[in-house]
């Protein structure tokens, strides 16, 4: 794919705007989840302050491998949103995802701390239970608009939610776990209490802490990009769409997260390739037996 | 400005009290009191945390618990002894177990007497504690900027105030001393 200077103006719009929405969000998210809870609540900038706050800490840190580690979970993070928003291809970003997500296990692994050690195994499992699905997605994207090329899909006339709305369920399901939501936060939660402290963050402090913070507001955005791509056709309407099932489909989060309580990992697992078998490989199955009829 | 004061994180451990305290601590979570309003999110985490806050008085049984939670904090950081026992001994203070209040252990910033200390009172002495948290961090930013300009004193950290801890490095150089005395 060339690259052009809109390429580099949407890179560096996603390297700016990607971590103020993302932070944005996370500030509604408290919010909201107060309000659902009977209080008050966090100011909306609230996750700013935190980060700015982390910042300011003194910098101590297990080993320099472990800032190393989550520096790359960071970049790599950076670098699966700006090729997804520049039109690349969905192989590649689902790769540099893993990638990120691989790292930040690595960087929980490097320290003895046992609190760190059963998070990134925990983060593991949920590699394992969300993985599927998401390739599922690319093929299933493959054979709606016979591209890799998220370029190529946005701009596709086929509304990709129609033929793959088992694909959008799905989707839906391992979100929780992407966004680290209950029930499904086993590795690392935002909540104040739980059973393993804090995850694979229990031993990252300070500056490392808030690396790892804008990591996850980048991904944010990233995983609801992914989520417009089920509506994006190429029309100004179904772009809207588009943005307010975004919306609808974080505050469906929030309230799953505030009515539910944590999973163990087995549920976890089972459930999400449960679904990931049954809606999204029912889906694909569908797809290549009748994907051909035209249906809008 | 400092940001710290907007974003005070606690971590809440209980020496030997009635968990009279601890139930108010945990009261200050509640819809009622809502400290999460103010930023305050109780993390169970000491790397994570920033104002320290214990009840209830030290026995010699966790005595390094509250030094190692304590050391595992980063700067800047502040200790809030809420609660007459933590701040004296309160009623435990004869005991032939009980060394006294939180300063017989390690430095306390903000003392919240009462039995069992109130909300309110908890939340007050929290705010008051920023402050301290806001001077501290002022202090931190000093001393790094002096280190960066003169990086020899990472090595050597003699200011009385804070005490910079940089593992690794003050690691390497435990181990060359010990490697010279050999």
């Amino acid at each position: 794919m060339e690259i052009g200077l809109t390429q580099v103006l949407i890179a560096v719009a996603y390297l700016i705007f990607g971590p103020l929405l993302g932070g944005l969000l996370a500030g509604i998210d408290r919010k909201i989840t107060a309000k659902m809870q009977g209080r008050f609540g966090p100011p909306i900038l609230q996750p700013f302050y935190d980060v700015r706050k982390l910042f300011e800490k003194e910098p101590v840190t297990i080993n320099t491998g472990q800032d190393f580690y989550v520096m790359c979970c960071l970049i790599f993070m950076i670098i699966t949103g700006v090729l997804f928003f520049i039109g690349e291809n969905l192989l590649l970003i689902m790769f540099t995802l893993t990638t990120a997500g691989a790292f930040l296990v690595i960087a929980a692994y490097c320290s003895n701390s046992p609190y760190s050690q059963v998070g990134a195994s925990r983060e593991l499992l949920q590699m394992m239970a969300y993985e599927p699905m998401v390739l599922l997605m690319a093929v299933g994207m493959y054979m709606i608009n016979h591209s890799f090329y998220v370029k190529d899909i946005v701009t596709g006339d086929k509304l990709s939610f129609v033929y793959l709305i088992g694909m959008f369920i799905g989707y839906l399901f391992i979100l929780t776990i992407k966004f680290r939501k209950s029930p499904f936060d086993l590795s690392l939660s935002h909540h104040a209490h739980q059973e393993l402290v804090k995850g694979v963050t229990t031993e990252f402090s300070g500056r490392t802490l808030a690396a790892l913070e804008i990591s996850h507001w980048y991904e944010n955005i990233f995983l609801l990009g992914f989520l417009f791509l089920f509506f994006a056709n190429g029309t100004w309407l179904l772009a809207l769409i588009g943005v307010v099932v975004c919306l609808l489909a974080y505050f469906l989060e929030i309230l799953i997260d505030n009515g539910y309580a944590r999973m163990k990992w087995q549920f976890t697992l089972k459930s999400s390739w449960f679904v990931t078998i049954i809606f999204g490989g029912l889906n694909l199955v569908l797809l290549y037996f009748f994907g051909s009829f035209e249906l809008l | 400005m400092s940001f710290i004061t907007k974003s005070p994180w606690i971590i809440h451990y209980d020496g030997s009290s009635c968990n009279g305290c601890d139930i108010e601590v945990l009261a200050c979570l509640t819809p009622m009191y809502d400290v999460e309003r103010f930023g305050i999110i109780n993390t169970g985490n000491p790397k994570h945390a920033d104002i320290f806050l214990v009840t209830g008085s030290v026995n010699e049984q966790n005595i390094s618990v509250v030094k190692q939670i304590y050391e595992q904090m980063l700067e800047p950081k502040v200790v809030v002894a809420i609660g007459i026992c933590a701040t004296s001994g309160g009623i435990f203070r004869e005991c032939y177990n009980i060394s006294g209040g939180i300063d017989t252990v390690i430095p306390v910033d903000v003392y919240v007497p009462g039995c069992a200390a109130r909300p309110e009172a908890i939340i007050d002495g929290v705010v008051k504690g920023l402050g301290v948290l806001a001077e501290k961090k002022e202090k931190l930013s000093e001393r790094l900027k002096r280190d960066y300009i003169e990086s020899d004193d990472l090595l050597d950290p003699l200011d009385d105030e804070i005490e910079i801890k940089v593992y690794g490095v003050q690691d390497a150089a435990d181990a060359a001393d010990g490697k010279e005395e050999a």
